[in-house]
Order: C-alpha cells, then sequence, then structure tokens
C-alpha cells in the first residue's frame, strides 16, 4: 500500500489553486471569443473606412463589377489588378463545388463503412476496420494535397480527359479522403450506441438480424449519423491545404466541375503573405476570414446539438 | 419520431419487419464501401512509400538542404518541427488537463458554464485551421507581439512583433487544446470514485487529491492526449503559414523569436513552387515519407495507450 502524507495546506493556497485552475478552464472560451473578436476587428474597415470601401465594400463584394468605364461587368475576384475587384461569388461557388464533392465522395464510403463495420462485420473485422480509418484520419492535409496534386491529379485527367488538370473533382475527392474519417467515426458512434434492449426486442418479436439494423438501428441512429455529415461538411468547407495544393486557384464562375476553383480557405492561404498590411485586400481577406469562421461555427454547433439531443434521447431510452 | 419509438402492436408489426428478405445486398455494399476505403488508403500509403524510400537515408535526415531544394536533406525542418511541437505541448498540456480537471472535478455536467465550456471547446475543434492563422497573426503578432516591442523596445525592426516560432506554436496549442481535453477527460472519468473519497476520508483537500491522487492516475490518458496533440500539430501547415514558419533558412531557432523549418510547410512549398518538379520529387516524396512515419507513430502509440487505459475501465 501507498502511504498517503498529506499536510495540511493553508486555506489561501487551496484558493489560489482552485481559481487558477478554473481561469484555465475558461481558455477554450476565451479563445473562441478573441478568435472573433481579432479577426472580425481587422475587417471592419470595410464597414466604415471611406478610403478603404472606395476599393472594397460589402456592395462591391456582392454585386458585379466592371473592370473599366464601360467594359461588361462581371463578377470577378481579381486583388491584384491596377482596378482590383472583390466579388466573392466565384470563391462562393469555389468553396461549395469542393464541399459537394468532398460530401458525395465521403457520404456513401463513410456512412456505408460505418454501417458495415457496426452491423454485419465480425469482431475480428471491425478490429482491422477501425485502425484503416484511424490510419486515414492520421494523414496530413497537406499529404493529402500532395498527393492529389501529384498523383490523383494525372490519374483524373488520364481516365476522364479534363481540360485543367487541377479542378474541383480532384480537390473534392482529395477533400472527400479528409472528411471520411469524420463521419465513419461519428456515425459509427451513433450506430453502436443504439441500446440493445431495443435490439432485443425487435429480435424477440421475430425479426432477423439485418431487419433490425435497417428498420429498428439505423433510424434510431440518424440524428447521429445527420450530425456526422454536417460536421464532416464543416470541415470540407473549412480545410485549407487540400484545396490550396489540388484544385487550381483559379477564381472562375462556372457550374462545370472540371473547371479549377478557388476557394475561401485558399484564398486567404494564397494571397495573405504578400498583401500589405492595412489595405483593403488585407481587410478583404480577413472579412473572408470572419465569414468562414461564422459559418463553420454555426455548422459544428448545430452538429454538436443533434448529438447531444440524441445522447440524451438513448441514454433515457435505455434507463 | 422515428419508426423505432413507435409501439409495436399487431397491427403495425407488418410496418416494422417487412417481409423476411436476406441482407445480402446492404451488406455487399456496404463491404464495398470499406474496400475501397482500404484500397484508397493502400494506394496513398504504397505510392508515397514506393516514391520514397530509397531518399531516406542518415544523410537525408541530418543534412541542411542545397541546390535550392534539389539536394541535401532536411534536417532544419526536423529540428523545427520537433522544437514547434514541443514549445506547443508545454503551452496546451497543463491548459488541457486543467480544464479537464474543472470540468470533472469542480462543476457539475449540468451546470451552465460547464455546457458553455463544452460549447466552446467543441467548436473550437471545429475552427478552420486557417482562421487560427489568420488569429495568430492578428492577435500574438500584431496584438501581443506588437504590443511587446512598443513597450519594452526602441527598434524600428520588429523584435517579437513578426513570425516567430513562440507566436506558432501558441497558435498550434490553441488548434490541439480539444484533443487534450479530451483525452484527459477521457482518463479522468476512469478513476473510481473509492480511491478520491478514500483520499478525502484521510483528511486531503481537494487540490491534495486532484496532485496526489487524480493526475498520477490520469497520467496515461494525459500522455495520450499529448501525443494526440504532437501528432495533430506536426502535420498542420495553414496555421503556421503567417506565423512563423519560412521555406528557407540557413541557420536552426535557436530563440524564440527565431523563424522555422517545418515539414508540412517544406512539403507544400516544395510541391507548389518549385521550379522543376521533377528534380525535387525524389527529396519531396521522401519528406512526405518522413513525416507520415512520424504521424503514424505517434498515432499508434496514442491508439495503444488509450486501448490500454480503455481495459482499465472495463476491469474496475
Amino acid at each position: 500500500m501507498k502511504k498517503f502524507n498529506f499536510k495540511k495546506k493553508s486555506k489561501i493556497g487551496e484558493y489560489i489553486g482552485e481559481k487558477f485552475i478554473t481561469l484555465n478552464a475558461y481558455v477554450a472560451l476565451i479563445a473562441i471569443l478573441l478568435i472573433f473578436i481579432f479577426i472580425f476587428k481587422e475587417s471592419l474597415p470595410i464597414f466604415y473606412d471611406e478610403f478603404i470601401q472606395e476599393e472594397a465594400s460589402i456592395d462591391k463584394m456582392i454585386f458585379k463589377q466592371s473592370f473599366a468605364e464601360g467594359r461588361e461587368p462581371k463578377f470577378s475576384w481579381q486583388p491584384n489588378s491596377d482596378n482590383p475587384r472583390y466579388s466573392l461569388l466565384p470563391l462562393v461557388i469555389g468553396t461549395f463545388k469542393a464541399a459537394l464533392i468532398a460530401m458525395l465522395f465521403a457520404v456513401p464510403l463513410g456512412v456505408g463503412g460505418a454501417i458495415y463495420s457496426s452491423q454485419f462485420a465480425s469482431k475480428r473485422m471491425r478490429e482491422i476496420i477501425k485502425p484503416v480509418i484511424e490510419l486515414l484520419s492520421g494523414i496530413p492535409s497537406v499529404v493529402l494535397g500532395f498527393f492529389a496534386l501529384l498523383v490523383l491529379a494525372t490519374f483524373l485527367q488520364n481516365v476522364f480527359g479534363f481540360t485543367y488538370r487541377l479542378n474541383a473533382i480532384n480537390a473534392g475527392i482529395a477533400l472527400g479522403l479528409a472528411v471520411i474519417p469524420i463521419i465513419f467515426t461519428i456515425s459509427e458512434d451513433a450506430l453502436t450506441s443504439v441500446p440493445q434492449s431495443l435490439k432485443d426486442a425487435a429480435l424477440a418479436l421475430g425479426a432477423n438480424p439485418w431487419q433490425v439494423s435497417f428498420t429498428m438501428t439505423l433510424p434510431a441512429a440518424m440524428p447521429g449519423i445527420a450530425a456526422g455529415i454536417v460536421l464532416g461538411f464543416g470541415r470540407a468547407v473549412g480545410e485549407t491545404m487540400i484545396v490550396l495544393m489540388a484544385s487550381g486557384n483559379a477564381a472562375i464562375v462556372s457550374a462545370n466541375l472540371a473547371d479549377s476553383i478557388r476557394t475561401f480557405s485558399a484564398t486567404i492561404a494564397a494571397e495573405l503573405a504578400e498583401v500589405v498590411f492595412g489595405s483593403a485586400h488585407y481587410n478583404v481577406l480577413f472579412f473572408l476570414g470572419t465569414l468562414l469562421f461564422v459559418f463553420t461555427f454555426f455548422i459544428n454547433l448545430s452538429g454538436d446539438m443533434i448529438l447531444v439531443k440524441l445522447k440524451e434521447k438513448i441514454q433515457g431510452k435505455a434507463s | 419520431m422515428t419508426t423505432a419509438t413507435k409501439p409495436l402492436t399487431k397491427d403495425n408489426l407488418s410496418e416494422h419487419f417487412k417481409p423476411k428478405t436476406t441482407g445480402n445486398i446492404p451488406r455487399g455494399l456496404t463491404f464495398t464501401a470499406v474496400l475501397i476505403v482500404s484500397a484508397i488508403l493502400a494506394v496513398i500509403l504504397g505510392n508515397i512509400i514506393w516514391g520514397g524510400y530509397a531518399t531516406i537515408s542518415y544523410d537525408f535526415l541530418s543534412s541542411p538542404p542545397e541546390n535550392g531544394m534539389e539536394g541535401g536533406g532536411i534536417f532544419p525542418a526536423i529540428f523545427g518541427t520537433v522544437a514547434l511541437v514541443i514549445l506547443m505541448s508545454i503551452a496546451v498540456v497543463p491548459i488541457g488537463v486543467m480544464t479537464a480537471i474543472y470540468l470533472h472535478e469542480y462543476t457539475s455536467p449540468l451546470s451552465k458554464t460547464t455546457r458553455l465550456i463544452r460549447v466552446a471547446i467543441n467548436n473550437l475543434a471545429g475552427v478552420p485551421s486557417i482562421v487560427f492563422g489568420l488569429f495568430g497573426l492578428g492577435f500574438f503578432i500584431g496584438f501581443i507581439g506588437g504590443g511587446l516591442d512598443a513597450i519594452f523596445y526602441d527598434s524600428a525592426r520588429p523584435i517579437w512583433g513578426q513570425p516567430a516560432i513562440i507566436w506558432a506554436s501558441l497558435t498550434l496549442s490553441l488548434l490541439t487544446l480539444p484533443v487534450v481535453i479530451v483525452s484527459t477527460e477521457e482518463a479522468l472519468r476512469t478513476i473510481p470514485e473509492d480511491i478520491k473519497n478514500a483520499s478525502y476520508a484521510l483528511g486531503a483537500t481537494k487540490l491534495q487529491t486532484i496532485r496526489k491522487i487524480i493526475i498520477p492516475q490520469a497520467l496515461p490518458g494525459i500522455l495520450t492526449g499529448a501525443i494526440l496533440a504532437v501528432n495533430r500539430g506536426a502535420g498542420e501547415v495553414a496555421p503556421i503559414m503567417f506565423t512563423g514558419a519560412a521555406y528557407y533558412l540557413p541557420y536552426l531557432p535557436t530563440k524564440l523569436n527565431d523563424q522555422f523549418m517545418e515539414m508540412g510547410y517544406h512539403i507544400y512549398v516544395m510541391a507548389t513552387q518549385s521550379p522543376d518538379i521533377e528534380k525535387t520529387k525524389p527529396i519531396l516524396y521522401g519528406t512526405v515519407l518522413v513525416l507520415l512515419i512520424l504521424t503514424f507513430l505517434l498515432n499508434f502509440i496514442a491508439i495503444y495507450m488509450r486501448s490500454k487505459l480503455r481495459r482499465r475501465k472495463v476491469s474496475s
């Protein structure tokens, strides 16, 4: 037995210790607030500074701008030209194109894999599948970007004959690889957390095991799967290195998935290094960051809320 | 309402259980999904190992780059990465552990503060990494670094208000904070209530119990969290791009306000800005392989330690 030898400490030490721990616990909360404040602060001049607004205002970011007098107005992202234009539309399109393809690719594989692993796989099989997914999630995004840039892009171009090597499909698939582990893990958690008592009841009523899976477990776990998809989408929208390396980074307004794209995150990553501190361009990039932060914040919040509700529901049922 | 929550009666039984079918089709389809994911993973790993194994040698790991990245090794990038994650761990592990202890030992899980902090932690985990980069630039470099320069130094050149390893590691520590918290909390949950009660019964104060009972018991979980955080931090590039990473430096970082080279950033720049990709390819693949080996090694250690911890939970 270990000997416990506690010396009595003063109450003040105890008080300070407790307050210090409490203070540390607030770091996460303070960090979230500071992130928002400091990013939003740098984008504020867009809203009030007339000099900055000459170049970039909310109006100019939303509506068409012409390159010069008499030219046809267009949506374009051209921050480095003599007459800089900061239309957000090409970036919005690019971001959602990439996220959409990522989801089309990752949802069937992630959810399918989770259903197999939780419903059909033997225990040994599951012990193979889980590490596979953990390995995939352990690959740094810069490595996925590297792979998409050097290998996947060439492969896809050879197979489908794309005009542009780096395009939305290439970036989307690589992005999907980063999203699959998120969708898989959350869906699998939800599927395995459905209480055994429910399944037993169905089995006792004469259902065969796969009927139990599809009429009982799957519907009960549906909110969890939905949350996995929502959180995966949040990741796909915010992911930077993969799209920066694999998407071609051309801000084009088009519906064609084989065109190059430029996303919010990649725009910030590519342009912030060269930008003049305090210029309109600098403010606009922080504004992009603010939009990205707010968007992913609400996506994550809704995903988490679904999960909390599901947990309460399932635990309530089990008791 | 899902069908699962409807009460089963004789009348709606058929709704719940359609005529018997074998589960072969869904089984086959979902198994295909698993196969595809495994195959893709195998292709990626195979490609990187195939392209990189020939490059890796003692010289490659121990010498600096030469001829504009077309020759030499990646020692400064490895050094920078290790220094970065060590500094990051020093910042993030104590804060993460104390947050977990606060959430688990000091407050009820239903209190408003706990919920608020939990929401913040979950959301911090979902903030895009590039946003952390912007934050690092605006807050650490501009506000803190710039502020230090303005108050303590009278120099035209920035001393702290510039990209530096300290700012990059602090930015990363915020990004990895949720990882440490979640892992430590998991460990705290495995500590039996009896041991804590015994400690209190012997007259120990809360702080003494935390120091002498809770933290030693939770150590494997804390270490797992630290390893996972290092793993995550070593692979992130977007947060350090503007906060301290440099493409090429002739010296190693020795001071907190030095810039540094980093493997992930090295890969990014070599892959996208190399004038002749064919010539840099061997070194590029070698660097990717080294980074992958490092992250997988850390991952395996973390997974192993966590599974050991989980087994303890079952037995207790």
